[in-house]
């Protein structure tokens, strides 16, 4: 419970982003390297130029530590961390669980499909999640993503253009459907000859039916244990992404893209990278210990575990 | 032109004597050690003929020599032509077409071999046989160069280059005066290689080269090593002196903020990256005397694309330039120190740059303030308020930065602008390609050669603008034919009067620029930091810091 309490926690600050930035008075999406705000009575510029010496670089602010008013500093584009930080969350929050929502619809209609029909049906589908699988998973999703991240994507009347959120969304939401697909496929292929099942297939019940009716309850135990565990994998997902600079396109926050960020003030301002580091750690963190005791709770006897293993 | 290039070699040599003499001292007190030398990563081949980078555009100066050179000096005499491989300055006939050098005797290659007449006629046929990337540029104009073009296995530059084995010469031919050829000559592109080099890229293995080192070991993936050149006898200090170091470990690898850190600790004494950003205040305060800042005849500008919406529309082009603060930018790269706001496309100090800046607060000379009522205005006029605008960037922590500034700044004329980083490999080949549609971008231009054309007439000619080619280095696809005539009567004028054709060029220069086909963002400035050990450090405007005049003991 203290897990989730932890994560409702930051959903609950990430949803209040656009109100912290109207009540901090600032757009962290504008570049705002000359601006100047005021500490203690003292008008401090957020882009400080060195003096000292050759007079080489600029320093961005540092943590005031004062809600509302550059509370985590700013970064190398004048911009408040922390409303960056929350809309970041936000944006990061959104991918990762849209592409659950994904990965659990693709993967259980695979998974419901190759099990219960068996046969030619089944050997095609688990080929194509074997090619899927076969894939390291970051190279998969780094691939779509080069390809898709400069045009977009258009399969005849659906386009998905580049800077759209959905792309990262769709790209993850894809690369982990064998990781859903398999658990279930073995559940439904015991579950196919149960006698509850067998009984109703000799009833001449129509097969979507069963599998809508009969099966599928049976299975939501494990697909609610996955929804934390794969929000986790998701979200990490999406920030190696966006650090890479494939996943959210700038101006646009996650916490991936505020690491990359940060990566060019490591120096100076570590706590720029260092900020949505913990957030993801401690999301994720959240995320699993909530899975795990969700799975408990549900299941004591399931073995549903994330991975190859 | 022959009395020019008689004056020059006159006051080469004068200059010559105290040179000599300075250097010899240097040389007994100094010479000797290991220079160590750290870069994130290699540059690809080896082929001087072939690879087109800075990095080893400056590690082949102590390697290669071609018929003539830039003046290995310090800061903007290093833009002079000097003899090189030829005993003197060419001698040019009256109608600017036939080039006719006397080559020296005892020059060897570092296997032994003597470099002869046969070796300079085989690498001006190799720059063809190797397709070399400026071989359609730069040497297209030599007879029996179209021939080489179309049918490259077979070139023989018939009538082209000329050798003379019993005079000792080699004639070259050219089909039209080119004011800028002896700077071609000059360029890594045309150095003498063995007349028995492979025709084809040698990749990771090394030429035997005639300068003062030569290439010991080299693994692309760990470093490089160059060592003396047993055969090397200085013949001209100003085209190829001897080094101070033995040898020169070149290693690969560091990411830049390690490299700092390296010769912070003096394990290394150069890093050919710039330094992060995020390290620049610590090296200009506790790292002062180990930090050289030189100026560079080098561009940082914003393509934007004439040929697509809605920068076809010459208002929405020129809003962007009012609209762009060039002080913040120059902050965006490192601060004043390392930059300077700039509206037109000549850097200063260059060949025809005049101060010219239209798009600013207060229009004249210099760029003061950015004009964002004259923006929106523009923008309004223009009537593409509204459109999108997608501006390409590298994905570099610089480059980035611009980019989403850029981005801040077209949204607030009224354009609904989003920035998209690239891979740094691939970014200046995609925003070349039409097929790309890239409507504006970020990117550099470093001079070949110290000429206004090198500019003016490759990045806006209209032979620069290839539809649908990965090189059409004409990103803007700007082509204005009345601009184009321009710049071709100045190239024609360049040989028989260099300081009318500069007159011309400031003309050209503020045409470009009226007509906004770029937004000259800043000209940027080169900083070296180097460990406490390296003395005699020298910053050549043509092929930057000359590492082997550097010592280390």
């Amino acid at each position: 419970m203290a897990a989730l309490a932890i994560f409702l926690l930051i959903v609950f600050a990430c949803l209040s982003a656009p109100l912290y930035a109207r009540w901090a008075g600032v757009d962290p999406f504008l570049s705002t390297l000359d601006a100047v705000i005021t500490i203690d009575g003292q008008d401090v510029p957020v882009m400080e130029q060195s003096t000292e010496g050759l007079g080489l670089g600029y320093t961005p602010l540092g943590p005031t530590w004062r809600l509302g008013n550059y509370f985590l500093g700013a970064d190398n584009q004048g911009r408040d961390v922390m409303a960056r930080m929350l809309y970041g969350g936000l944006n990061s929050l959104l991918i990762s669980s849209a592409a659950t929502v994904l990965t659990l619809i693709l993967g259980t209609a695979a998974g419901l499909i190759a099990g219960y029909f068996g046969g030619v049906t089944d050997t095609v589908l688990s080929r194509f999640l074997d090619i899927l699988w076969a894939f390291p998973i970051y190279l998969l999703a780094i691939s779509l993503s080069i390809v898709t991240i400069a045009e977009g994507i258009s399969i005849g009347p659906i386009t998905i253009e580049s800077g759209s959120l959905w792309l990262p969304v769709i790209i993850i939401g894809i690369v982990y459907v064998p990781y859903v697909a398999r658990p279930i496929r073995g559940q439904v292929l015991a579950l196919r000859n149960s006698e509850f099942v067998m009984a109703a297939i000799n009833l001449g019940v129509p097969g979507p039916r069963i599998l809508w009716r009969d099966i599928l309850p049976n299975i939501t135990t494990t697909l609610i244990v996955f929804v934390p565990l794969m929000m986790a994998l998701n979200m990490l997902t999406e920030s190696a992404l966006s650090f890479l600079s494939i996943g959210v396109q700038p101006p646009d926050a996650s916490w991936g893209t505020i690491i990359q960020d940060g990566q060019a003030l490591l120096y100076t301002r570590p706590l720029v990278a260092l900020a949505p580091g913990i957030a993801i750690a401690v999301s994720v963190m959240a995320l699993n210990v909530f899975g795990d005791g969700l799975r408990d709770a549900l299941d004591p006897r399931s073995k549903v575990r994330l991975g190859r293993d | 032109m022959k009395k020019l290039l008689l004056a020059a070699s006159a006051a080469s040599l004068l200059a010559c004597g105290s040179l000599s003499a300075a250097h010899a001292d240097n040389m007994q007190e100094h010479r000797g050690g290991t220079l160590r030398l750290l870069a994130r990563s290699a540059a690809g081949t080896l082929d001087p003929h072939i690879n087109y980078t800075l990095q080893y555009w400056q590690v082949f100066q102590p390697l290669y020599d071609g018929l003539v050179a830039f003046r290995k000096a310090d800061g903007k005499d290093g833009f002079k032509i000097v003899a090189d491989i030829a005993e003197d300055m060419p001698q040019v006939s009256d109608d600017g077409k036939t080039f006719t050098f006397k080559i020296r005797k005892g020059i060897k290659f570092s296997n032994g071999d003597e470099l002869g007449v046969k070796d300079v006629v085989a690498s001006f046929q190799r720059i063809f046989k190797v397709s070399g990337p400026t071989s359609g540029t730069f040497y297209a104009g030599i007879v029996g160069a179209d021939k080489c073009l179309a049918e490259t296995s077979t070139c023989t530059l018939e009538g082209g280059v000329v050798g003379d084995e019993a005079a000792g010469t080699v004639t070259i031919n050219i089909t039209k005066p080119d004011a800028e050829f002896l700077d071609k000559l000059a360029m890594p592109h045309a150095v003498i290689l063995p007349a028995d080099t492979p025709t084809e890229d040698v990749g990771s293995k090394p030429i035997p080269s005639t300068g003062a080192y030569m290439i010991s070991a080299y693994d692309p993936n760990k470093g490089m090593t160059m060592e003396r050149n047993p055969h090397f006898k200085q013949w001209s200090e100003e085209a190829q002196p001897d080094g101070y170091p033995d040898v020169v470990q070149y290693d690969f690898g560091l990411t830049e903020e390690a490299a700092v850190t390296a010769i912070q600790k003096g394990e290394a004494d150069w890093m050919y990256d710039q330094p992060p950003t995020d390290r620049l205040v610590e090296l200009g305060t506790k790292y002062m005397d180990q930090v050289h800042i030189s100026p560079l005849t080098a561009w940082w500008y914003a393509p934007l694309n004439t040929n697509l919406a809605p920068f076809d529309n010459e208002k929405a082009r020129q809003a962007v330039a009012y609209a762009v603060d060039r002080n913040t930018l120059v902050n965006l790269f490192g601060g004043k120190v390392l930059g300077s706001p700039v509206c037109q496309v000549l850097p200063p100090d260059f060949p025809g740059h005049v101060d010219y800046c239209p798009f600013t607060k207060n229009p004249g000379a210099k760029w003061s303030a950015a004009d964002l009522d004259k923006a929106k205005q523009l923008v309004e006029e223009s009537g593409t308020k509204g459109q999108k605008v997608t501006v390409i960037v590298e994905d570099t922590a610089v480059s980035r930065s611009i980019g989403v500034y850029l981005q801040s700044v077209l949204t607030s004329i009224g354009y609904q602008a989003d920035v998209k980083p690239i891979s740094p490999n691939l970014q200046f080949t995609y925003i070349q390609n039409t097929n790309n549609k890239v409507q504006m971008s970020v990117s550099q231009w470093y001079q070949d050669y110290p000429a206004a054309s090198n500019f003016l007439n490759i990045l806006f000619g209209c032979d620069s603008f290839r539809e649908g080619s990965d090189a059409s280095v004409n990103i803007s696809g700007f082509c204005d034919k009345g601009i184009d005539a321009k710049m071709k009567q100045a190239m024609d004028l360049g040989v028989t009067d260099q300081d009318a054709a500069n007159k011309l060029w400031s003309e050209v220069d503020k045409e470009v620029t009226d007509k906004a086909a770029a937004v000259a963002l800043f000209t940027p400035k080169h900083v070296d930091f180097v460990s406490k050990r390296l003395g005699n450090f020298k910053f050549n405007a043509q092929f930057y810091w000359i590492f082997t005049q550097a010592w280390v003991q």
